[in-house]
C-alpha cells in the first residue's frame, strides 16, 4: 500500500488523502504555512459561526414547531364542526351516494359501494400501489436461491448461522405462544374471511379483512415456524395469487373503466340486506383486494425476517 | 352526531392518552419501548374509531397499526441488534451460539 501512495503523493495529494493516507495532511499544512495565520483566523470565524448555529438550533427548532402547531390548530378551529349539515363536504355528491347508492351498486354498506363501484378505479390504483411495494421489497430483500455456488465464505457462514438459529428457535419455541396461537389463529382467519366476504353488507371489506388474514398468517408463521406455512404458501403461490388477483380485478372492471358506466349487468340481485350474493361484482372485487392485501402483509413479514417467502 | 356525555368524556380521555403516547414515543431512548408505545397508540386509535362509528377503520387500524407494522419494526430491531433481551436469552440457551456470535462480531 505504501509504494503507490508515495507515488501519488507528489502527483495528487487530494487522491492520497481520499485513499486514507495519513501523510497527506501534514504536507498540506507545510505548504500552507505562510497563510497559516489567515487560515487560523478563518477557522476561528467558522467555529464561531458553528457555535452560533448550535446555540440557535434548539430555540429555532422549538419556535418552528410551535409555529407549525399553531398553524395546524388555527386550521382545525376554522374547519366546520363534526357532523354539521351545511359543511362544504355535504354536497350533491354525498347526497347522490347516500340516496342512490343502494339502488346503483346494490351494496348495503355504502362505503363498499363507493370504493368498489363508483370509485373502483381508485381502488385499482391502491391495489397496484401495494403490488408495486411488494415487488420493490422482493427486488431489495429476496435472497437469490440459484447463486449458492458463487457465495463467498462469509455469506456461507452467515447462512449456516441463520439456519442454526432457526433450528434453535424451532426447538425452543415458546409453549404459551404455540398453545395460544393454536386456539386463536383459526378464529382470526375465520373472522378475516368473514369480513372479506361480508364487505358489501356489513362494515369492513377487502382491505380490513385482508389485513386481518395477513396478521393471522404472520401469527401462524411465528408460532409454528416457517416450514408449516411454506407447505401451503410458497413463492410460486404468492406470485400467482397477487398477480392473478390484480389482473382479475382489472378484467372485471375494464368494461366500466372504458364506458364510464357504473357496472355491468350481472344478473345478481341488488341490495338484499344480509344476503351474500346481492351486489354484482362487489363480492369478487372484495375477495381480490383481500387476497392482494393478505399476500402483501405476509410477504412483507417473511421478506423482512428471512429474505424469502 | 349525537353523543352521550359519558361517551364524550371517554373520547377526551382517549385523546389525552393519544397525545401522551405521541410525546412519549419521541422522548423515550429505548427503541423497543418506543415500538410498544407506538403499538398502544394504534390500539387507542382503533378504540376511538369505534366510538366515532367507523368499525371498518377500527379493524384495519388494529390489524395494520398494532399488528403488522409493529411486527415489522420488531424484525428490523432484531436485525440491527437493538433488542438486548433476545441476546441475553440466547446466552442462556446455548453457549455455543453465543460463542459463534462473539466470533462473527
Amino acid at each position: 500500500m505504501r509504494d503507490p501512495n508515495n507515488h501519488e503523493h507528489h502527483s495528487n495529494p487530494f487522491v492520497a488523502w481520499v485513499n486514507g493516507e495519513s501523510k497527506a495532511k501534514p504536507e498540506e499544512e507545510k505548504k500552507l504555512t505562510p497563510t497559516k495565520e489567515k487560515r487560523a483566523a478563518k477557522s476561528a470565524d467558522v467555529s464561531v459561526h458553528h457555535d452560533r448555529f448550535h446555540k440557535a438550533y434548539k430555540p429555532l427548532a422549538v419556535i418552528l414547531c410551535c409555529a407549525f402547531i399553531a398553524l395546524l390548530i388555527f386550521v382545525c378551529v376554522k374547519t366546520p364542526p363534526f357532523g354539521v349539515t351545511d359543511a362544504p363536504t355535504n354536497n350533491e355528491v354525498a347526497q347522490k351516494y347516500i340516496e342512490e347508492g343502494l339502488e346503483d351498486t346494490g351494496a348495503t354498506n355504502i362505503v363498499a359501494g363507493m370504493i368498489l363501484d363508483y370509485r373502483a378505479f381508485d381502488t385499482l390504483g391502491e391495489s397496484s400501489v401495494l403490488f408495486t411495494a411488494v415487488m420493490a421489497v422482493i427486488i431489495l430483500l429476496k435472497k437469490d436461491g440459484d447463486k449458492k455456488k458463487e457465495m463467498t465464505e462469509r455469506q456461507k457462514k452467515e447462512e449456516a448461522l441463520q439456519q442454526h438459529e432457526e433450528e434453535l428457535n424451532d426447538r425452543h419455541r415458546d409453549v404459551i405462544l404455540k398453545k395460544t396461537a393454536g386456539i386463536v389463529a383459526p378464529f382470526i382467519m375465520m373472522f378475516g374471511i368473514y369480513v372479506v366476504l361480508n364487505g358489501h353488507i356489513s362494515p369492513g371489506g377487502g382491505f380490513s379483512g385482508g389485513a386481518i388474514i395477513g396478521a393471522g398468517l404472520i401469527l401462524i408463521s411465528q408460532a409454528f415456524g416457517s416450514k408449516r406455512t411454506k407447505k401451503f404458501f410458497n413463492f410460486k403461490v404468492f406470485t400467482i395469487i397477487t398477480s392473478g388477483a390484480l389482473l382479475s380485478y382489472a378484467a372485471l372492471k375494464t368494461y366500466s373503466f372504458y364506458t364510464g358506466s357504473h357496472h355491468m349487468e350481472t344478473g345478481v340481485p341488488h341490495g338484499i340486506p344480509g344476503a351474500i350474493l346481492s351486489s354484482g361484482f362487489i363480492l369478487p372485487l372484495n375477495i381480490f383486494v383481500g387476497l392482494i392485501v393478505a399476500c402483501t402483509m405476509f410477504g412483507f413479514y417473511s421478506l423482512f425476517s428471512k429474505g424469502e417467502i | 352526531m349525537k353523543m352521550v356525555d359519558g361517551q364524550m368524556i371517554l373520547v377526551w380521555i382517549l385523546l389525552g392518552f393519544l397525545i401522551t403516547c405521541a410525546i412519549a414515543a419521541t422522548v423515550t431512548k429505548n427503541l423497543l419501548v418506543t415500538v410498544l408505545i407506538f403499538m398502544s397508540y394504534s390500539v387507542v386509535m382503533s378504540v376511538i374509531w369505534i366510538v366515532l362509528e367507523s368499525p371498518d377503520l377500527a379493524g384495519t387500524e388494529a390489524a395494520v397499526g398494532a399488528g403488522v407494522t409493529s411486527i415489522l419494526f420488531f424484525i428490523v430491531l432484531k436485525k440491527v441488534g437493538a433488542l438486548d433481551t433476545s441476546k441475553k436469552k440466547k446466552h442462556k440457551d446455548d453457549s455455543k451460539e453465543s460463542d459463534k456470535n462473539a466470533r462473527s462480531e
